[in-house]
């Protein structure tokens, strides 16, 4: 299953990241994971949240987006990820950029961004490998 | 099958027109230095005398009218007759607090309503058609210009004039409106109406629309002509020299031929006022060869644009202007290259961005630079970098292949474009401050 990430664009300006955190936290929702792009002009916010919906709301008047992304389940063993990517490379899917977070009662997770996440999900499944529910997300 | 008002002279060969033109000039000439006190001095304080004006050829050498003088000369200091020999004035709208008063004697009206004539008949109208005006009818050129045309024509004529756009589409659909004349803005307002009222473009009779007034591009052209079902044309002019008609587009819509009979055309270097030759860019200027009430000889328009005398598949013979690409007062000069904001928003809408842009122009290292921020519309917008990337990239192409020389564009947040008092503040040039 795949989980919703919430991307906002982020200008270069400062004090610009610490608003739109703000502006999240004040709607009382919680960041799980996050990852910052940019470029020399612009950024790109990329955020796991408790509550998409709410944090959304929060966000109007800035430009985001929410897309599916596959959360795939880490143990606490080396080479872990090394299998997770392996599995995808030798699957023939692309990964286009990743981050990883922990959550006490879950563990650790590598988010995914990739072409194809039903692929992707099918790979990791018959490997063995848990993926996150929009479900888990509310829960934790 | 082309279609003329008046076919002797607007397929006459050039040797008739420059023959007509240099009768003209000559009397022209003589009738603003006897009449018109501000341009006789303007005259005199250059050394030159009526006599000295033989052709067209000699236009040069007469001085220039701007809009400055205009508003020195108001409101009767550039009157060419008696005022009992005036019938109407026309103005502009004043939004810059200059405004202009014009003023037309009989035959000034009856010359200024055939030029209209020529656009519409260019347009395809005959005295089947039915025309609707709806240009602001008053003391704006727009309305009184083409009503007058459609009559010349014979067309049955609704003078609607602007506004009321429930019962312009009342009237165009009862009626069976077959061409459209209005601002190009309220032709594409009145083509969303229609669609939201439920028709398709095929209910309507229209087949030809004149638009003009204001500036526009040609990917407004071809979405006004499919919501509308129509062909646009572009039609030029300003309350200066009459009004609408100055210049009118054929069906090759690659340019308004300019009625050289009663204008005439010359391009000159905003900067130096030196003229320049054919298909270069620079100012229109304008002079009036045969108005008797406000006779303006070379007048200067303030657009840019290229004059083009290549010879035009519906056998008119006269001179061609382009679209106005920006006014001089717009104009940048970057690296040697003359830039109008107004070629940087047509890059922009037809790549599917908003018009919100600012232009940042900088020296550094004794090399200008242009950076353009764009405004980012939210449905563009992608969690890669590499696609933001991607299409700032694009612009840039597309940018330098319509300026001719490479901007570095940057994507914004919605809102990000500073404006002042409503207004976008559309360019910022800092090289001054380094001067
Ligand atoms: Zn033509």
């Amino acid at each position: 299953m795949a989980i919703k990430q919430l991307t906002v664009f982020l200008e270069n300006k400062a004090g610009k990241l610490s608003e739109i955190v703000k502006r999240i936290s004040d709607a009382e929702v919680n960041i799980r994971a996050m990852c910052i792009a940019d470029s020399s002009d612009c950024g790109i916010l990329r955020l796991i949240v408790s509550d998409l919906e709410k944090a959304q709301l929060a966000l109007s008047g800035e430009i985001i987006s929410a897309i599916d992304v596959l959360a795939a389940k880490m143990t606490d063993k080396a080479g872990s990820l090394s299998e997770i990517l392996t599995l995808l490379d030798k699957a023939g899917i692309n990964i286009d950029y990743m981050y990883a977070f922990t959550a006490p009662a879950l563990g650790a997770y590598v988010v995914l961004r990739v072409g194809d996440n039903k692929a992707a999900e099918e790979v990791l499944k018959q490997n063995g490998i848990e993926t996150l529910t929009i479900d888990d997300m509310k829960a934790f | 099958m082309p279609n003329y008002y008046q076919p002797e002279i607007e397929t006459a060969p050039r040797e008739k027109i420059l023959e007509i033109q240099n009768e003209k000039i000559v009397k022209q000439v003589r009738h603003v230095y006897d009449n018109v006190k501000y341009y006789r001095d303007l005259m005199d304080a250059k050394g030159v005398k009526p006599e000295d004006i033989k052709s067209v050829d000699d236009i040069k050498k007469l001085p220039f009218l701007s809009k400055e003088d205009l508003r020195i000369a108001y409101p009767y200091g550039l009157l060419g007759t008696d005022l009992k020999n005036c019938v109407r004035i026309q103005s502009t709208s004043g939004t810059t607090g200059r405004r202009v008063v014009a003023f037309y004697t009989q035959n000034d009206i009856d010359i200024w309503e055939e030029c209209c004539a020529r656009a519409i008949v260019a347009a395809g109208g005959t005295n089947e058609d039915v025309c609707q005006v709806c240009y602001g009818y008053g003391l704006f050129t727009g309305g009184p210009g083409l009503n007058g045309g459609s009559h010349k024509v014979g067309c049955l004529t609704l003078p609607m004039s602007s506004g009321n756009t429930e019962r312009q589409i009342q009237f165009m659909m009862d009626l069976g409106a077959t061409i459209l004349c209005c601002t190009p803005s309220y032709a594409a307002y009145i083509g969303e109406s229609l669609a939201e009222a439920g028709y398709k473009p095929e209910d309507n009779k229209l087949k030809a629309g004149i638009f003009g007034a204001e500036p526009w591009t040609e990917e407004m052209r071809r979405s006004i002509e499919k919501s509308l079902g129509i062909k646009a044309y572009d039609i030029y002019g300003l309350t200066e020299t009459s009004g609408p008609g100055v210049s009118f587009e054929c069906e090759e819509q690659t340019g308004m031929h300019i009625n050289e009979d009663h204008f005439y055309a010359e391009i000159i270097d905003p900067d130096t006022g030196e003229v320049l030759p054919e298909g270069e860019k620079g100012e229109l200027v304008f002079t009036s060869l045969d108005k008797e009430a406000f006779p303006l000889l070379r007048y200067r328009t303030r657009d840019i644009c290229v004059l083009t005398r290549k010879k035009c598949s519906c056998g008119r013979t006269h001179v061609k202007m382009s679209k106005p690409m920006g006014r001089s007062d717009d104009m940048m000069i970057i690296r040697g290259v003359n830039v109008f904001p107004s070629q940087i928003e047509t890059v922009l809408l037809k790549e599917g961005y908003p018009p919100n842009y600012q232009i940042l122009v900088d020296r550094v290292n004794n090399t200008d630079t242009l950076d353009i921020n764009v405004e980012l519309p939210p449905e563009q917008f992608s969690d890669k970098i590499s696609d933001l990337q991607a299409k700032e990239k694009l612009l840039e192409s597309a940018m330098r292949t319509m300026l001719g020389i490479g901007p570095k564009v940057h994507l914004m947040p919605p809102h990000s474009v500073a404006r002042s008092e409503g207004k976008a503040v559309r360019v910022i040039d800092k090289r001054k401050l380094h001067d």
